[in-house]
């Protein structure tokens, strides 16, 4: 097995674990809404309509959306919770409409017999209707079993373990092995859960109690032995902490982190910040402390995480505080704005920002090379002349922020199109010609690669994007966690930051391996 | 014990009337038959008596009881009721199926479990071989059986049967026909049969209404129907097993003209 492939089984048992625990949690709290309710709208029929249009309703919701929605809906909570709740509104679907369908396909001589008999409405639901409709209904939890395995994988932007963290990651940072390796995992699982549930109907319907017992014995194997790791890597003692500990003690440094509670580490989905993030797990853990990643977030939903203490450090950016939560479009200069953004943090969210990284990750349109000089475009202000028919290609998040808005008014970009797309795509993209311009990141190591022109900003629309370390405020508090991380103010230069990026888009180097990059150059 | 008077029901707020007016009475022991074609009332009627359809007008008492003063689902636990196409259920073996009233009326298992096999045994299927089973591994004469077994299991004063031997070949028609009289000599309950076929009621009931359109034609014994018929309509009704029965006395040795 080769090295990436065993660095990605490593991680298996938790995130399969995690993915486990979400999904089954999940069906299990969807199947104790839905059958009940979907029971009482077959006696109902003012709510069986308004049921089953609610039900539908939320499908139609992209399911990526309804679980970012559930962040700010839950106050900023990340993480299990809101990747459960979403998952359990999606399961209720097919259920509640199996429910309802189940129970009044029943045969009417047998439900007439049962009331003739002298059956109240509750014994004949229970005695009678349900188990008729057990099979109709079981077909639904399977439907929405295997939905609710496949939806976890989306989980991982509101910051819940899953196997969807090797689709991201590996989508960011084009490890097409990780993605693949996330999909199997996830189809697996829920093709054995399927047929679980399917063995566990096929020996009710036979009365076959020993098939029955041996199923529910490997479902819950299955659900034990899966989430097992999770629970334990997530809850449990750890020995790796300890046995750090043990070196330090031994080599006479002081221990300070390593009596404190695990230090979170929260980081947003593109590579730079995978690599920042197991830059600062490997810096942290050198000092003793306990860390745990929560990787993949969406950008807003991490400041958010950072504010409410459920991540303790991350790593963001002026430019982006400055637009998004400030709401400040004015043009200021580079230091102004580091004072600013860290006064604002500390006064508005009580967040501490420890200080700049030392490089600057702006966003920058970048076009070819050759074409540029076919254009004779040199600056943003040049791209103007051509703005009709030009199509900018970018990150879907930064069509919406104010500094593109400012940049599009301050050159007269109006008449440009724009074209939403995951930011690992847009450099190819450019590359082979399918969009003209794209909004890039100073910081990419693609934009040397593929020989693309970063375009001069003459009136300095985009503002400065310090990358800048911060602390959530319970976190601040931990004795020794900002000496630890104070020395690593101003390390990283622009070029070591590039060089890092590059190492994993263009050469598939683990994060990890471009973290030591970064620590090695310092 | 049983008495309905001027009993009538409208499904639709009083425009029409599938029952307009039905008045009988029955007696323990006895077994009154409500004979008339399709749609004619005789469900509706029936149902009636248990309150699985609530009567818009008329009475309908038991032992000089209104039945609308009494609580529906213990009414429904002390009458019998076999339904039109048996209406088993399914995913109960026949012991269960034919346990159900006895179970909802809360007798120890160790009384519903001797039971069960005298029922079985009453209608003819040895309780070894169809206890455990389905209802989906019976044949159709079968399932009926168990139709009636579980309509008598708590020793009911009335049974109510819908149509109880359609769907059945001649011969166990007949037998099971014999069988539920022999049945009722024993246990004296008043029952109310519906059927549509002549022969039937004229061979079972103790006394015959005839429905039509939702009113009483005729009530009478099977004598008095085939000697002094109504009308018109109830001499064709009688005049097809009339006319067999004349052919057939002619096959047989000794009879004829
Ligand atoms: N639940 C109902 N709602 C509305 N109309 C009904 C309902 N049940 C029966 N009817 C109507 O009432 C009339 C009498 O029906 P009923 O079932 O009593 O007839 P029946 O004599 O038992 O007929 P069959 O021999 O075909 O079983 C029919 O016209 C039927 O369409
Ligand atoms: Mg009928």
């Amino acid at each position: 097995m080769s090295q990436a492939l065993r660095d990605l089984f490593a991680d298996l048992p938790y995130l399969l674990g995690g993915h486990l625990l979400l999904s089954l949690s999940a069906v299990l709290i969807g199947v104790l809404i839905s059958v009940p309710f979907g029971a009482l709208a077959t006696r109902h029929d003012r709510l069986r309509g308004p049921l089953l249009t609610v039900a539908g309703l939320i499908q139609t919701i992209p399911g990526l959306a309804l679980l970012a929605l559930m962040v700010p809906l839950l106050g900023g909570t990340i993480g299990f919770l809101p990747a459960f709740l979403a998952l359990t509104l999606y399961s209720v679907l097919p259920m509640v409409r199996n429910t309802v369908t189940g129970i009044m396909d029943v045969d009417p001589a047998v439900t007439e017999a049962a009331r003739g008999m002298g059956m109240t409405s509750r014994q004949t639901l229970l005695g009678v209707e349900l188990p008729l409709a057990a099979p109709v209904i079981i077909a639904g939890i399977r439907t929405a079993t295997v939905w609710v395995v496949g939806m976890a994988t989306l989980a991982t932007p509101v910051g819940a373990p899953s196997l969807g963290q090797y689709i991201f990651l590996g989508l960011q940072t084009r490890n097409w092995t990780a993605v693949i390796f996330g999909c199997v995992f996830s189809a697996i699982l829920a093709v054995v859960l399927d047929q679980l549930i399917r063995a566990l109907e096929i020996s009710a319907t036979t009365r076959n109690k020993r098939m029955g017992i041996l199923t529910l014995s490997a479902l819950a194997l299955v659900a034990i032995g899966g989430i097992a790791p999770f629970v334990a890597e997530r809850f449990g003692e750890r020995p790796t902490g300890g046995a750090r500990a043990g070196d330090l003690d031994a080599s006479g440094a002081p221990v300070g982190l390593s009596s404190a509670r695990t230090v979170s580490i929260g980081s947003k989905g593109f590579t730079e910040q995978y690599i920042l993030s197991a830059y600062l797990e490997s810096e942290l853990r050198a000092e003793g402390a306990d860390v745990s990643a929560r990787p993949n977030m969406g950008s807003t939903i991490l400041f958010d995480a950072l504010r409410s203490d459920t991540v303790d450090v991350c790593v963001d950016y002026t430019g982006t505080i400055w637009a998004t939560l400030m709401k400040r479009a004015e043009p200021i200069g580079r230091s102004e704005m580091l004072i600013e953004v860290a006064h604002y943090l500390k006064k508005e969210h009580g967040v501490i920002c420890v200080g700049p990284l030392g490089f600057e990750n702006a966003y920058a349109l970048a076009m070819r090379k050759d074409r540029a000089a076919e254009l004779g475009i040199r600056s943003i202000a040049d791209l103007a002349r051509h703005a009709e028919g030009l199509t900018i290609g970018g990150d879907p998040e930064v069509f919406g922020r104010s500094e593109w808005k400012r940049v599009r008014a301050a050159y007269g970009l109006q008449a440009a199109r724009t074209r939403g797309m995951d930011s690992t795509f847009m450099y190819d993209a450019v590359r082979d010609g399918q969009v003209d311009v794209i909004t890039a990141y100073s910081t990419d190591g693609r934009i040397a690669a593929y020989d693309l022109l970063v375009l001069k900003d003459p009136k300095q629309a985009f503002p400065p994007y310090d990358a800048i370390l911060l602390v959530a405020p319970g976190a601040s508090k931990l004795p020794g966690l900002l000496d630890a991380l104070r020395p690593l103010v101003n390390r990283i230069s622009n070029t070591a930051m590039r060089e890092a990026n590059r190492l994993v888009d263009l050469e598939g180097k683990a994060p990890a391996v471009a973290a030591d990059s970064l620590r090695a150059k310092r | 014990m049983l008495d309905l008077s001027h009993v009538r029901k409208s499904y639709d707020g009083g425009l029409t009337h599938a029952v307009k007016d039905v008045s009988f009475a029955a007696e323990p022991g006895e077994l009154i038959v409500l004979l008339g074609g399709s749609g004619c009332g005789k469900t509706t009627t029936l149902k009636m008596i248990n309150r699985l359809v609530e009567p818009s007008g008329g009475t309908i008492t038991i032992d000089g009881q209104d039945i609308l003063g009494l609580d529906p689902v213990a009414l429904r636990r002390t009458i019998g009721y076999v339904i039109q196409g048996a209406g088993l259920f399914p995913h109960m073996t026949i012991a269960e199926n034919v346990a159900v009233v006895p179970k909802l009326l809360g007798w120890e298992p160790a009384r519903i479990r001797p039971r069960v096999d005298t029922l079985l045994d009453l209608v003819g299927l040895e309780p070894g071989d169809f206890a455990g089973r389905l209802p989906r591994e019976l044949s159709g004469g079968q399932v009926q059986r168990v139709g009636v077994a579980r309509a008598l299991a708590a020793e009911p004063a009335i049974m109510l049967l819908d149509e109880p031997f359609g769907a059945l070949d001649p011969v166990t028609r007949d037998s099971i026909q014999s069988e539920f009289i022999r049945i009722q000599s024993e246990v004296k309950f008043a029952a109310v049969l519906v059927t549509h076929d002549m022969t039937e009621a004229l061979l079972m009931a103790t006394r015959i209404v005839v429905i039509r359109d939702g009113l009483v034609a005729q009530i009478g014994t099977p004598e008095e129907l085939l000697n002094h018929p109504a009308d018109d309509y109830i001499e064709t009704l009688i005049s097809t097993p009339r006319r067999q029965a004349e052919r057939l006395d002619a096959l047989l040795p000794g009879g004829g003209a």
